[in-house]
């Protein structure tokens, strides 16, 4: 099936995180991903959560830039969901015979296997992030999370200037780095 | 150029940040300086990897905020299809069996509880003396001038008198919070009172008399619900010894008291409660037990009459059973318990600072 200029210009929304692009994929596509998840034994839990994480699929997807999308959003999203769906009642030996089929899919495997990747990558982030400590935890978050500058910063944290927390932010890189590569190196 | 200055210049270097002239300056001295050049690599590797954590939180908290949204304004719903089907089918299946099951056990319990009520010692019930305070003519005098002092509303009309006092915490900073059942008895109406001399009325949506725990739920246009609590709840048993500290308002002023777990269990081996070493006075019921990490084991809740310095507290794993247990009776009234505590490893006084926004005085009106 072909794809519209409308849903490229979506996809590509989704890829800078816009608020608009997230909310009209959410509303055309949960509510079927909802009921393959119910209907194949899942709760309304892991509805959210996979199709949350498929978002996150597609997110990662339109930041690439010489990804191209070949189906509407709404099969490659359905074919991610049911593709980690399998996979997480494999991992509960849940395994039916089959799985109910609720639209067409497309291949997705070597997209998945990159976004286990960055995934990976992801969590050692944060169980790095979990070690540093506060204040270090915060005053990072603050700057790579939620994008404050330094004058923030230093105001909210209580430093005298922006320097001060600059020098702290440094410190605080430096051991978030020795322990991110600590992990990094070893998976 | 020191570390700092250097990771500073390969920051700005990989957000293209640098002037012409400084761009090729620096990668001369990359070309030169292979060390230099092993670090930049890293760094760069280390930059991309943080930034990308940091739009995928961003993006994640963007599908968590649209999901609440679209379930708030009716969009997207909850189904509920397979689990009624199979349900029915089990039942029909497995009935008879069901029947014998439950008629045995039916049996056994009643044995055993005959068995408990002739073999039980029978225990004093003087001997435990419940925290919550009778609050006098003259204490409710100094506490209206207080609010006058601050320029707040009096909430509380003027023919209705505060008869009693505890002390109640937020468990999901929507408004609803935990106390002692005990405190509210007799209760007919609630109000609570923040740190600032500020009252709220609130509603008893729950008394639990078994684990002495009550939820209330604070409806009141004034009161402005907050994102987060900074400590979190502990389901897991805590251990002897460990230090504890507890907040409260055995007067009209938040008391902070420290000490530490004696026991795991409550009066005559009461497994629902612990029995702490700390002081407490009248009024502490219903007040929040923390450990060192800032989450709640427990809610105090008395003190054992005959002995000194020996408090009870039922545990917060209650707290938990008691949200389960509402979860089906009230659909509209969601309680979110949020376990992980944001003041770990903060120092005492700070976590003290923080937590006492979220600790209440409560005061009931009988008449």
């Amino acid at each position: 099936m072909s794809i519209t200029d409308q849903e490229k210009e979506v996809f590509k929304a989704i890829g800078v995180n816009d608020k608009d692009a997230i909310e009209s994929v959410y509303k055309d596509n949960f509510s079927l991903i909802q009921h393959f998840v119910l209907y194949n034994n899942g709760s309304e839990d892991d509805a959210r959560d996979i199709f949350q994480e498929a978002m996150i699929v597609l997110y990662e997807k339109s930041k690439l830039p010489d990804f191209v999308l070949t189906c509407q959003i709404k099969t490659y999203l359905y074919s991610v969901c049911r593709r980690l769906w399998l996979k997480k009642l494999q991992q509960n030996r849940r395994i039916e015979s089959q799985v109910e089929n609720f639209d067409q899919i497309v291949p997705v495997e070597d997209d998945l296997e990159e976004h286990e990747k960055l995934n990976k990558q992801y969590l050692i982030m944060r169980t790095a992030m979990g070690k540093i400590g506060e204040p270090c935890k915060s005053l990072i978050e603050a700057f790579y999370v939620h994008h404050k500058n330094m004058h923030e910063i230093a105001d909210f944290f209580g430093y005298t200037n922006a320097d001060n927390a600059k020098n702290q932010k440094y410190k605080c890189l430096v051991r978030l780095k020795k322990l991110f590569f600590a992990q990094y190196k070893n998976a | 150029m020191d570390q700092l200055q250097l990771s500073e210049m390969v920051e700005k270097y990989l957000r293209g940040e640098l002037s012409r002239a400084e761009k090729i300056a620096f990668e001369e001295m990359r070309m030169n300086d292979p060390e230099l050049d092993q670090m930049v690599v890293e760094y760069h590797a280390f930059l991309d990897q943080i930034e990308n954590y940091g739009a995928i939180r961003r993006f994640k908290s963007n599908l968590y905020d649209t999901h609440q949204t679209l379930q708030e304004d009716g969009v997207i719903k909850e189904l509920r299809i397979r689990g009624s089907a199979r349900i029915v089918n089990l039942w029909g299946r497995y009935r008879r069996v069901v029947a014998v099951a439950a008629s045995i056990a039916g049996i056994t319990a009643l044995f055993i509880s005959g068995m408990i009520s002739v073999f039980s010692p029978k225990t004093p019930l003087r001997d435990i003396e419940e925290l919550r305070r009778k609050v006098s003519s003259l204490e409710r005098q100094s506490s209206t001038q207080r609010v006058e002092l601050n320029k707040f509303k009096n909430k509380i009309e003027p023919g209705a008198s505060v008869k009693f006092g505890g002390t109640g915490f937020m468990i999901d900073p929507k408004g609803f919070m935990v106390t002692s059942a005990h405190v509210l008895k007799d209760a007919k109406k609630v109000y609570v009172q923040n740190e600032n001399g500020e009252d709220f009325l609130a509603e008893i949506i729950h008394l639990d008399p078994s684990s002495d725990i009550a939820l209330l739920k604070i409806n009141d246009l004034d009161f402005k619900a907050t994102k987060q609590l900074p400590y979190g709840f502990t389901k897991t048993s805590t251990d002897l010894s460990a230090p504890v500290y507890t907040l409260g308002y055995p007067k009209d002023e938040i008391v902070y008291n420290e000490g530490y777990l004696s026991a795991k269990s409550g009066l005559d081996g009461d497994t629902l409660s612990y029995q702490l070493a700390i002081s407490a006075n009248p009024g502490n019921s219903g007040g929040p037990v923390l450990n060192k990490n800032g989450e709640v084991i427990g809610i105090l809740n008395a003190r054992q009459a005959s002995a000194s310095g020996v408090v009870f507290a039922t545990k917060s794993k209650n707290i938990f059973q008691l949200i389960e247990s509402l979860k089906d009776t009230e659909s509209d009234e969601h309680v979110r318990i949020h376990n992980a505590s944001s003041i770990k490893g903060v120092d005492r006084m700070q976590q003290v600072k923080k937590v006492q926004d979220y600790v209440y005085m409560v005061k009931v009106v009988l008449n």
